[in-house]
């Protein structure tokens, strides 16, 4: 039976997408009103993310349907376990989502500033509450016998989750500043090119801590295997390799490195909790895993031969978005 | 309140929130794709200045309807895990059908639309925006798929407490469906053209770009006289279907408390009392029930206390009556609305010939207003549904009280705290949202006027603007 193992890759490939493009998105969020003081370069920065960042979200979305349809279980547990923190999360994506469309719509400088830092703080606390969310589902929760969640919000800060926030704010501020590194107008460029160079220490320094640290948890013993450390030590390699791409002005080669760091990142986080989708923290055995939280075969096989079929045609246009919209932003042409 | 009490309005309010803007992304982007082929046909500039205004228009609606479907699916996890964990196996995957097949499709060519004015041909622009329309519409498609399940659960098993997937093609051919879909698909056009005809009808009334917005006048007045007709003649084959797929809704929209005789009328207006089983004053119409439940002139409805006997006697004891009054009242306010607007939209058809409606200011300020119908049909259609299917959250199935998430991981102060701050929060957005409509209304398709830099920017980034990349 390998279809919820398939499946268990399959919402792993999502959100490591939805990391890496909404990543770039938050990270831009973050940066945007401290890198820019006109608003000509406030409105460059989020034009560079303008016809994408609604296809980048579509990506939670998508895991979040593939997470009900072959885990609904996994889906039921974790949304109404994490209550106050999903809805935190929900909150920022609102006011940073109506924000960016909303922000150059009205001229007055009050609006336009008022919008600029609730881009901000959403970003920001989209980003730190899913560092937090994920440092849980591998720490544990007090998961029951019966499946339910018996904590609360409180249970989810301690420090190891603390430190994952951290982690995934610099993280995403590497990669935004290495997204606007290429895509914005010539001073969000630079602006972005000197955000990337400098929080990239701090990022390597603060993930690698993360990793020693994840690898010693309890409920991590037994489960870090070499494909686990070779997965953590790429991502850490691959943000040092962005520094040194972008000091040889390979800007592009940097974004893709910092790409591929958040990928190492995300797909090491699932490979630690496999088979485990959400470990307990009263007693291992009441963890969910993908054979007690799994939707029927029936429902997986159709779910599997839908997916194979339209995957490939997403993946087609949104490259032929990518490509359309390669070039950086001309201030004539803005859209917002 | 309980907790559940607090789940059914959470629930409710942020539904039918997102769905005052979800049918106006429907139904307007039809609307700005016909506008745009226009253009593509006839070159005429004036239709691209229309889709251009229209599309702004659109966009600040598309950003909250997207922003609050986010919400929409995650809901099912944080207030009914209970629920998602009974139907997951079924109800999950139309949900992630909708995201892989819908939901990027339509993302990605609005961005390409919305920022691809210049970098896209007239014709890829205009196919950009008919893949919207199809994303769209995809979307409602694969969501009323799930809903529909709920409403009459099909191709499905019973087991380990669990309903398991024993069919998708039965998922997928859900007569509910089939009568679902295309009546909301339907009100989402007919709601996008009262959209239009509204803004037109006020830019005619003040004098503004009179000759442009004619032309988006008449374009939208005759989709909604064509949509006002279909979406009536389909709502009456969905109550002909409740009919056989949920009698006790049928007798609660009628306030039907005990079977009829074969020549049912039909209340207009009715009090209802819902205590001692009632209606204590109605005004009728002879023979109409009968006529709207089986299109013909002979055939009694069953009464509400008739099917709770019914259904004691198949599911065990229990009040499987849902709210009557509210029931009724929604497919009232729905009906009314809906004629209402059919009647308007060919009157206008009427006053098209030889421009007449130009000088009707009467009938422009009523059309205006008239903005507020669909809005009223949409909500008032989606209550009588999901009201009327009360006590149940699947049909027949599972009761809405044990689909609720367990109170230790879900209290009710975490539901109300949330309640309370997307009350806020939507009610911010709204707000914004009309702001922003309301200044876009006002310009017309004059250019803005200060689109220029402001006097804040320092000199050089003015230059550097327009000159070399580094
Ligand atoms: C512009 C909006 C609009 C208009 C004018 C109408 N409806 Fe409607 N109606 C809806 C928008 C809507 C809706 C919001 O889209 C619903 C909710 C669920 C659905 O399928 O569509 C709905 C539901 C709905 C249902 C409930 C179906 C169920 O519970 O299974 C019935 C019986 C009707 N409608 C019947 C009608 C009739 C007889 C109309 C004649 C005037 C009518 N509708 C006009
Ligand atoms: C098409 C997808 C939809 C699905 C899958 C869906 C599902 C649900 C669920 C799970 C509940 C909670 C259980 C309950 O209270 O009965 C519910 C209730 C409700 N829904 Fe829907 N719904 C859908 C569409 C809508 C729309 C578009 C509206 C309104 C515009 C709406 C209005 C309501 C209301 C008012 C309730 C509360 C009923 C009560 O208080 O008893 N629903 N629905
Ligand atoms: C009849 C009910 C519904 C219809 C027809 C519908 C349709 C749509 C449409 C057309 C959109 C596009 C964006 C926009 O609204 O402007 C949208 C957004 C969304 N809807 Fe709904 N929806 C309904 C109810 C629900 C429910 C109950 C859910 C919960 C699963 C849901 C989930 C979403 C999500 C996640 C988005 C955001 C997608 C994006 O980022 O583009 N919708 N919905």
């Amino acid at each position: 039976m390998w279809l919820r193992e398939l499946w268990f890759v399959l919402v792993g490939i999502l959100f490591t997408g939805y990391f890496i493009l909404d990543g770039f998105d938050y990270g831009v969020g973050m940066l945007h009103p401290f890198i820019n003081r006109t608003d000509t370069e406030r409105r460059a920065s989020l034009s560079a993310i303008g016809p994408i960042w609604s296809a980048n979200e579509v990506w939670l979305v998508a895991a979040g349907g593939a997470l009900f349809a072959a885990f609904p279980i996994w889906y039921a547990t974790m949304f109404s376990g994490f209550y106050l923190a999903l809805i935190l999360i929900l909150l920022g994506l609102i006011v940073r989502g109506v924000g960016i469309e909303y922000r150059s719509h009205d001229k007055s400088p009050k609006w336009r500033a008022m919008w600029d830092w609730l881009i901000f703080a959403g970003s920001f606390l989209v980003t730190a509450l899913w560092g937090m969310a994920f440092a849980n589902l591998i720490r544990g929760v007090p998961i029951t016998r019966h499946k339910i969640y018996v904590g609360n919000f409180g249970t989810l800060f301690n420090s190891f989750s603390l430190w994952a926030a951290l982690t995934f704010v610099l993280v995403f501020l590497v990669q935004g500043g290495s997204y606007l590194a290429i895509k914005g107008n010539p001073n969000s460029r630079r602006q972005g090119r000197r955000m990337a160079s400098k929080m990239v220490w701090p990022a390597a320094l603060v993930l690698a801590i993360w990793f020693i640290w994840m690898d010693r948890l309890p409920s991590a013993a037994g489960h870090v295997d070499t494909v686990v450390v070779l997965l953590q030590g790429l991502a850490v390699l691959s943000l040092l390799l962005g520094r040194i791409a972008s000091y040889f002005t390979k800007y592009g080669i940097a974004f893709i490195l910092s790409s591929v760091s958040i990928a190492a990142t995300t797909l090491g986080q699932f490979r630690i909790l496999f088979p485990r989708v959400m470990v307990s923290s009263i007693n291992p055995h009441f963890s969910l895993t993908i054979y007690n939280a799994s939707s029927v075969t029936y429902t997986l096989q159709i779910m599997s031969v839908t997916a194979l079929i339209i995957l490939p045609i997403i993946l087609g246009y949104q490259t032929w978005l990518y490509w359309t919209f390669r070039k950086p932003v001309k201030d004539e042409e803005m859209g917002y | 309140m309980t907790q559940l009490g607090w789940a059914e309005l959470q629930f409710g309010v942020t539904t039918i929130f997102h769905f005052f803007f979800v049918p106006v992304t429907i139904g307007l982007s039809f609307l700005i794709a016909v506008l745009e082929t226009i253009y593509v046909r006839t070159k005429k500039p004036v239709y691209r200045d229309l889709a251009k205004f229209w599309g702004h228009l659109f966009l600040i609606n598309f950003a909250v309807g997207v922003v609050t479907g986010l919400l929409q699916e995650f809901q099912f996890g944080l207030d009914w895990a209970t629920y998602s964990k009974f139907v997951g196996d079924v109800f999950g995957a139309p949900l992630a059908v909708e995201a892989l097949a819908a939901f990027f499709l339509e993302s990605t060519f609005i961005g390409a639309w919305a920022f691809g004015w210049d970098r896209l041909s007239a014709r890829a622009h205009a196919l950009a925006i008919w893949l919207v329309v199809l994303g769209t519409s995809l979307s409602a498609f694969w969501i009323l798929t799930a809903n529909s399940w709920m409403q009459e659960p099909v191709g499905y098993a019973i087991s380990h407490g669990k309903a398991v997937m024993t069919s998708f093609g039965a998922v997928l051919t859900n007569p509910q469906l089939w009568v679902e879909f295309p009546h909301t698909e339907l009100a989402a056009i007919l709601t996008g053209s009262f959209f239009m005809l509204a803004i037109s009808a006020y830019q005619i009334w003040r004098k503004k770009n009179v000759e442009a917005f004619s032309h988006s006048f008449k374009v939208s007045t005759i989709v909604a006289a064509i949509t006002s007709v279909l979406v009536i003649f389909v709502g009456d084959a969905q109550a002909a279907h409740l009919v056989k797929a949920q009698p006790m809704k049928l007798a609660a929209a009628e306030a039907l408390w005990n079977t009829s005789s074969k020549h049912a009328p039909w209340s207009v207006v009715a009090t209802i009392n819902a205590k001692k089983h009632t209606d204590p004053f109605q005004i009728q119409i002879p023979e109409m029930l009968t006529l709207l439940a089986y299109k013909r002139l002979s055939g009694s409805v069953q009464g509400i206390n008739q099917v709770q006997a019914q259904m004691v006697h198949r599911y065990g004891p229990g009040n499987y009556i849902p709210p009557v009054a509210v029931t009724f009242y929604s497919f009232r306010t729905m009906i009314f609305a809906g004629t209402a607007m059919m009647a308007l939209a060919y009157y206008a058809l009427y006053l098209l010939r030889k421009k007449r409606f130009i000088q009707k200011t009467w009938f422009l300020r009523i059309l205006t207003w008239a903005i507020a119908l669909p809005y009223l049909a949409n909500s008032a259609g989606w209550i009588m549904t999901e009201v009327g299917r009360q006590p149940w959250v699947v049909y027949g199935l599972q009761l809405t009280a044990r689909g609720v998430s367990p109170e230790v991981s879900v209290s009710s102060l975490d539901i109300e705290l949330s309640l309370m701050a997307f009350i806020v929060f939507y009610g911010a957005m709204a707000y914004a949202a009309i702001h922003l409509w309301k200044k876009a209304i006002q310009q017309g398709l004059d250019p803005d006027p200060d689109f220029e830099q402001r006097a804040d920017e320092p000199k050089d980034l003015i230059l550097g603007s327009t000159g070399a990349y580094d």
